[in-house]
C-alpha cells in the first residue's frame, strides 16, 4: 500500500506543476480565444530571467524585476502580434504563437545563456519519511512540493478573487463572452489584452520559479507546455479549476501507467500515456471537463 | 514596393545558399570541421566540449604555429544533438579546406551512426571518443571509426567490477537508468550479459529524451530498491537524475554514471545535496594543473584569446573536448611522418589514427600526462586503450576514490567481433585482414 | 506582355481542363523541369545535392502530403513526423525482410502502411476539430516516439534502437552517387506533385476544400465529412510516408525515432505556412525556404567578416524563426506561393499598368 500512495502522491505534485502551466493557457484563452503555445517558453525566459537576476540581486527584487521583464513581453506581444491578428481563425493565431515560442526561445537563450541555473529558494531537498509505523519503508514526502502545491493553492485562489471580485477582472470576463459586446459598452480590448499576458506571464514565473528550483533552470523547461497541453484538453480550455483537476487527474494518470503499466510493456509510456488518456476523454466529452459546449452557427 | 522587397529577399537567400559551399581557401591548411551544440537541451553539456577542443586547436596554432607547420582551420557547426542537422553539417564541412576534412567528432552516437556508413565512400575518419558504437573497436571492419579511450561497452565492463569489487553480484538488483536513445541502449547487451555471468537482476529503466520526467522513474527505484543504479544519461537529464534520486533518498552513494552522466553541470544543481554521487572517469576528471593546462593560460587565456570562461578551464567536459583535439591533432602528426608535412587528407589522417602511440613519454610532453593513459591502435584494435577510475563528488570538486580498472577484453572482444562481423554481413563491407597489414 | 493569355482560345473540353491552361505556363514548367533534370547535375556540388537539392526535394514531398491535409481539407496535423516515421520504418522492414523486392514497391507498401496508421489517427477529426485535433495527431507524435523505440522487433532487433537502411537498389543499379539519388528523388517528387495537381481539381479535391472552408455547408450540400476527412488523411498519410522513407532512405541512411521528432513535425508545419497553405507550388517554395535558411543565417555574417559565435548564430536562428513565422501570418498568410501570383499578375502588364 506505501509504495502505491507514494506513486499517487507524487502524481498529484507532478500534476500541481502541470496545472501551474496549464492555468496560463487557459487565462490567455479565455480573454483573447488564443490556444498560447508560448506558454511554455513563457515559462523558461521568466524562469530564466529570474535566475539570472538573482544571481546580483535579492530574490524579491529579482522576482520584481522579472515580472517587469514579463509584462514588457506582454505588451510587444499584444502590439507586434496580436493586434495584427484581431478576427484571424483561432487556428492561425495559435501557429503564430508557435513563432513567438521559438523567438523567446531564441532570445532567452540570447540574452541569459543557455547553462542549467540553479534556484535555490532555501527549501529544504531531503525529502522527509511519514506513517513509518502504518507502512513499511513508510511515505516520503517533500517538503518542496507541498511548498510548490500551498503555491498554486493560493495563486488559484488569487486569480479566482481576481476575476470575480475587481473590476480589471470583470472586463476580462465581459471580453472573454463577446469582444465586440465588451469593445462596445467602452472596455479598452488592447488594454484588456497587455493585462491578460501579464496575468499569465505572472503565472509562468510563478510556475517556472517553482519547477526551476526543483530541477534547475535550463532550455528544457520549455518542453513543460507539451505536457500541459493534454491537462488543458482534459480540464477545458476555459476553466480555471479545470486546468487544476486535469492536472491532477493526468499527472496521477501518467505516473500510475509508468510505474504500473510501463514494466510490463517496456517503460517510458508517461508521454504519450498523457494524450491517449485526453484523447479519450475528448471523444466522449470534446469540451472538456468544465469548458463551455459551444454550438457551432452555420 | 512591399512584394519587390520580399521577392528580392527570396533571391537573395536562394543564390546564396547556391554559392554557400563556393570558397575554398587554397592554402597550407588543414581543415577541421567541429560539430558541436551551443543551444538546446543539451547545451550544458555541449558547450563546456566544444570550448575544450576549440582551445585544444587554437593552442596548436598559437603555440607551434600550427602541426608541422601547417596552419590548422576550424569551423563550427551546430547540430543541437539532432541526427538530420549532423548529417547536413557533415555534408557542408567534408569537402572543405585544401585537403578536405581531417576528421569527424559527432559527439552523439545517434549521428555516428547515421555517419559511419557515410565515411566508408568519403573516406574521413571518424573520432568518436568515449563514446559512439562500441563495435566499431573492431577495425578490421569499422576502417574509419575510432572511438579511443574506451567504448560504452567497456564503460559497462569497468562499472560491474566496481560494483562487483564490493561484493558478490549474486541475487543483487541493477538498475539501468538510461536516455531512450541509442547512446542510452549501447551499454545494455553487456549488462545483460553480465547479468547472466553473475547472476545479478538488471532493471532497466528509460528515460524519454531530453529527460526532465524522472519521477516515475525515481519511485520505481524507490520501490524496487536496487543496490546499484547505473546511470547513463546525457545534458539535462543527469541533474534532474540527481535531483530525483534525492527526492526518493535513494543513496547517491550506491550511483554510478558512466562518463558522460559525471561531469559538472551534471551535479552543480544539486550541489551538497549530491554529494557522493559516482561516476566512471575516462582517464581522466578535472585536472586543471596538467602542463597543457598551463599553456593554455599563458598563450590564450592570459591574452584573452579563450574560448570560453576562464575559470571553467580543467572541468571534466572542457577536459575531454581538449583530448578529443588532441588524439585528432596526433593522428595528423603522425600521419606527417609517413605522408610530409603538408594538408593531408582524410585518408592519411586515418592511418595516422591507426598507427597512433602515445607512450607516457610522449604525453608528458604534450602536457597530458596524468590526463591520459598511454594508448596504442592498430588495425584491429581502434580504441587504443580500455582503462577508468571512479570519480566522487565531494559537493565541491570530483576526486578519485578507486583503483585503476582495464575493460576485460577477453570478454568483450567476442562480442565486439561478433556485432562488427554482423555490420560487414549486412552492409557488404570488405573484412580486412589484420594479420596482414601490420 | 510577358504573360499575357489573349487570343488563346480554347477550343475543346480537353484544352478547357488541361492542367495548366496558359501556354507561358506550360513553357515555363517544362523548362523548369529541365533545369532541374539537366542542367542541375551538370553545375551542382556534391554538398548542393546531399545538403539541399535531395533534402528539399524530399521535405517537399512531405510538405505537399500535408498540405493537402491541413491547407485544402483544414484538417490540422501536428504529427508529421510520426506520419514520416513510420514510412521510414515501415520500408526499413519489409527491406529487410523481404530483400528480393524492388525498392520502389517497398516505398509504395511503405506508403500504404502509412495511410492506415493515418486513417487511424484521422478518425478524432471526424468528431473533433481544429485545436483539438491538433492534439489528437500530437498523440500520434509521442506514440510513434515511443513505438519504435521501445518494440524491438521494428527494428530488427538493434540493440542500439538505430537503424540503418540497406543499399538502395533498382533493376541491378546501385543509387549511391548523390546524382543518381538526385535523379530518383526528384523522378518520384515531380510524378507525386503531379498526382497531387490533378487530385486538388477532382471531386475529391473540391471535397476536401468544401469541407476545410464549412464543414457543416459541406455536408448540406451533399458531401459525407467521413469520406471527405478520411481520404484527406489517407492520401496525405500515403505523401508523408512515402517521403519517410526517402529520408529515410536516401538521405539519412541510418536514424533512430529522435530523427523523427516533434520538431521535425512542427518545421513540416512551418514550411506549409511559410510556403502558402492550399497551394502545390507554395510546398516547394516553404520547403526551400526551411532547408534553405538556416545555412544562409549561418553563412551571412561569415561574408560580412563579423565574427559570431556559434551559440549566437543558433539563438538568432531560432528568433529569426520565429519572427518570420508571425511575419508571414500577418504580412502575406497566402504564404510565398501568393508572391508568386502576384508577379504573375504584374508580368500580364507590364510594362504598361493601367
Amino acid at each position: 500500500m506505501g509504495p502505491f500512495i507514494e506513486v499517487i502522491l507524487g502524481g498529484l505534485m507532478a500534476g500541481v506543476l502541470y496545472s501551474l502551466v496549464a492555468l496560463g493557457f487557459v487565462l490567455i484563452y479565455k480573454a483573447s480565444g488564443v490556444f498560447n503555445f508560448a506558454q511554455g517558453a513563457m515559462v523558461l525566459f521568466a524562469a530564466l530571467a529570474f535566475a539570472r537576476l538573482s544571481e546580483k540581486m535579492p530574490m524579491p527584487v529579482a522576482f520584481v524585476l522579472a515580472m517587469g521583464i514579463m509584462v514588457i513581453v506582454a505588451w510587444l506581444i499584444e502590439r507586434l502580434v496580436l493586434r495584427s491578428l484581431v478576427n484571424q481563425e483561432g487556428i492561425i493565431l495559435f501557429l503564430a504563437t508557435f513563432g513567438v515560442t521559438y523567438f523567446l526561445e531564441g532570445l532567452g537563450q540570447l540574452i541569459f545563456g543557455s547553462d542549467i541555473y540553479p534556484i535555490d529558494l532555501g527549501l529544504p531537498k531531503e525529502p522527509r519519511i511519514i506513517f513509518e509505523s502504518t507502512f513499511p519503508g513508510g511515505i516520503l514526502i517533500n517538503i518542496e512540493d507541498l511548498v510548490a502545491a500551498a503555491v498554486a493553492g493560493t495563486l488559484v485562489l488569487f486569480l479566482a478573487l481576481f476575476f470575480q471580485k475587481t473590476t480589471v477582472g470583470r472586463a476580462l470576463r465581459a471580453v472573454a463572452d463577446d469582444h465586440q459586446a465588451a469593445q462596445s459598452v467602452g472596455i479598452p480590448l488592447n488594454r484588456i489584452w497587455v493585462i491578460v499576458w501579464s496575468v499569465s506571464g505572472f503565472v509562468a514565473l510563478v510556475a517556472g520559479v517553482i519547477w526551476g528550483s526543483k530541477l534547475g533552470v535550463q532550455f528544457s523547461l520549455a518542453l513543460v507546455a507539451l505536457k500541459a497541453i493534454p491537462v488543458v484538453i482534459l480540464g477545458g480550455f476555459t476553466s480555471v479549476p479545470g486546468a487544476i483537476v486535469g492536472g491532477l487527474i493526468i499527472g496521477v494518470g501518467e505516473k500510475v501507467a509508468e510505474v504500473y503499466l510501463g514494466p510490463i510493456i517496456g517503460g517510458g509510456i508517461e508521454n504519450w500515456f498523457a494524450y491517449g488518456l485526453a484523447l479519450a476523454f475528448l471523444m466522449v466529452r470534446p469540451e472538456g471537463l468544465f469548458g463551455e459546449r459551444h454550438i457551432d452557427r452555420v | 514596393m512591399k512584394t519587390r522587397w520580399k521577392t528580392a529577399g527570396l533571391a537573395c537567400a536562394i543564390a546564396a545558399a547556391f554559392t554557400a559551399g563556393g570558397a575554398f581557401a587554397q592554402a597550407n591548411e588543414q581543415f577541421v570541421p567541429v560539430l558541436v551544440y551551443r543551444t538546446g537541451a543539451y547545451a550544458p553539456n555541449g558547450v563546456p566540449w566544444a570550448n575544450g577542443f576549440v582551445d585544444y586547436l587554437k593552442l596548436i596554432n598559437e603555440r607551434d604555429g600550427g602541426i608541422g607547420g601547417v596552419k590548422l582551420t576550424y569551423e563550427e557547426c551546430e547540430t543541437g544533438y539532432a541526427t538530420d542537422r549532423g548529417v547536413e553539417c557533415y555534408e557542408r564541412l567534408k569537402g572543405k579546406g585544401p585537403t578536405g576534412a581531417t576528421g569527424f567528432n559527432s559527439l552523439s552516437t545517434g549521428i555516428t551512426y547515421a555517419l559511419t556508413d557515410k565515411t566508408f565512400g568519403d573516406k574521413i575518419p571518424m573520432f568518436t571518443t568515449g563514446y559512439g558504437r562500441s563495435e566499431s573497436a573492431d577495425g578490421s571492419v569499422f576502417k574509419w571509426n575510432f572511438p579511443l579511450l574506451g567504448t560504452y561497452w567497456s564503460a559497462a565492463d569497468m562499472l560491474v567490477q566496481h560494483v562487483a569489487k564490493k561484493g558478490s553480484l549474486k541475487g543483487k538488483k541493477i538498475a539501468l537508468v538510461y536516455h531512450d536513445s541509442p547512446f542510452g541502449k549501447e551499454p545494455i547487451p553487456v549488462l545483460e550479459e553480465h547479468a547472466k555471468k553473475h547472476g545479478f537482476e538488471l532493471l532497466k529503466l528509460p528515460v524519454t529524451h531530453p529527460g526532465v520526467e524522472q519521477k516515475a522513474t525515481w519511485l520505481q527505484v524507490r520501490q524496487q530498491r536496487p543496490d546499484y543504479v547505473f546511470l547513463w544519461g546525457w545534458g539535462v537529464m543527469n541533474s534532474t537524475a540527481i535531483r530525483e534520486a534525492i527526492n526518493v533518498s535513494y543513496p547517491r552513494l550506491q550511483m554510478f554514471g558512466v562518463w558522460w552522466s559525471a561531469a559538472e553541470p551534471d551535479v552543480l544543481p544539486a550541489e551538497m545535496a549530491a554529494k557522493g554521487y559516482n561516476g566512471l572517469s575516462l582517464g581522466h576528471s578535472n585536472e586543471k594543473n596538467a602542463g597543457v593546462h598551463k599553456d593554455l593560460m599563458k598563450v590564450l587565456y592570459d591574452k584573452n584569446k579563450g574560448t570560453g570562461k576562464k575559470e571553467d578551464v580543467g572541468h571534466v567536459l572542457y577536459n575531454r573536448g581538449m583530448i578529443s583535439a588532441m588524439l585528432l591533432v596526433e593522428s595528423v602528426v603522425k600521419a606527417q611522418t609517413k605522408f610530409g608535412k603538408k594538408p593531408l587528407t582524410g585518408e592519411q589522417v586515418r592511418w595516422g589514427a591507426e598507427n597512433l602511440n602515445l607512450d607516457a613519454a610522449r604525453l608528458k610532453a604534450l602536457g597530458f600526462d596524468g590526463i591520459v593513459q598511454p594508448l596504442k591502435t592498430s588495425c584491429a584494435d581502434h580504441e587504443g586503450t580500455r582503462k577508468a577510475r571512479v570519480h566522487t563528488w565531494d559537493g565541491t570538486t570530483w576526486s578519485y576514490t578507486s583503483d585503476w580498472y582495464e575493460a576485460d577484453n577477453k570478454f568483450l572482444r567476442p562480442m565486439v567481433e561478433a556485432q562488427a562481423r554482423k555490420y560487414a554481413a549486412e552492409k557488404k563491407v570488405e573484412v580486412r585482414d589484420c594479420k596482414k597489414e601490420s | 506582355m510577358f504573360y499575357r493569355e489573349n487570343g488563346q482560345f480554347k477550343t475543346s473540353y480537353a484544352d478547357d481542363q488541361a492542367l495548366l491552361s496558359i501556354k507561358q505556363d506550360k513553357w515555363f514548367i517544362w523548362l523548369v523541369l529541365a533545369v532541374a533534370f539537366a542542367v542541375v547535375p551538370m553545375f551542382a556540388s556534391e554538398y548542393l545535392f546531399r545538403a539541399i537539392l535531395i533534402p528539399f526535394l524530399i521535405l517537399a514531398l512531405a510538405a505537399i502530403g500535408l498540405n493537402l491535409l491541413v491547407g485544402y481539407c483544414g484538417q490540422i496535423s501536428l504529427g508529421t513526423g510520426a506520419f514520416m516515421m513510420v514510412g521510414a520504418y515501415a520500408a526499413y522492414n519489409i527491406a529487410v525482410r523481404i530483400p528480393e523486392l524492388n525498392i520502389l514497391v517497398v516505398f509504395i507498401l511503405a506508403g500504404l502502411i502509412t495511410t492506415v496508421v493515418g486513417m487511424v489517427f484521422g478518425i478524432p477529426s471526424l468528431r473533433i476539430k481544429g485545436l483539438y485535433l491538433a492534439v489528437a495527431t500530437l498523440a500520434a507524435q509521442f506514440f510513434m516516439d515511443w513505438l519504435f523505440s521501445r518494440v524491438k522487433w521494428l527494428t530488427n532487433d538493434s540493440s542500439s534502437g538505430s537503424v540503418s537502411a540497406p543499399v538502395v537498389e533498382m533493376f541491378g543499379f546501385k543509387l549511391d552517387s548523390p546524382i543518381a539519388k538526385y535523379w530518383f528523388v526528384l523522378a518520384i517528387v515531380v510524378l507525386f506533385a503531379l498526382i497531387a495537381k490533378n487530385l486538388v481539381r477532382s471531386n475529391i479535391g473540391r471535397s476536401w476544400m468544401a469541407t476545410r472552408d464549412m464543414d457543416v455547408a459541406a455536408e448540406i450540400i451533399g458531401i459525407r465529412p467521413v469520406y471527405a476527412k478520411l481520404s484527406a488523411f489517407a492520401v496525405s498519410s500515403f505523401f508523408v510516408g512515402v517521403s519517410g522513407a526517402l529520408w529515410a532512405f536516401v538521405h539519412l541512411g541510418s536514424w533512430e525515432p529522435l530523427a523523427f521528432d516533434i520538431n521535425r513535425s512542427f518545421t513540416m508545419i512551418f514550411m506549409i505556412i511559410i510556403g502558402g497553405l492550399g497551394s502545390i507550388l507554395g510546398s516547394f517554395l516553404g520547403a526551400a525556404f526551411i532547408v534553405v535558411l538556416p545555412l544562409v543565417l549561418n553563412q551571412v555574417p561569415i561574408w560580412f567578416g563579423i565574427p559570431i559565435s556559434t551559440a549566437t548564430a543558433s539563438h538568432l536562428e531560432f528568433m529569426i524563426f520565429g519572427a518570420l513565422i508571425v511575419f508571414f501570418l500577418i504580412v502575406e498568410p497566402h504564404g510565398l506561393a501568393r508572391l508568386w501570383a502576384i508577379a504573375k499578375e504584374k508580368l500580364r502588364i507590364w510594362p504598361f499598368p493601367h
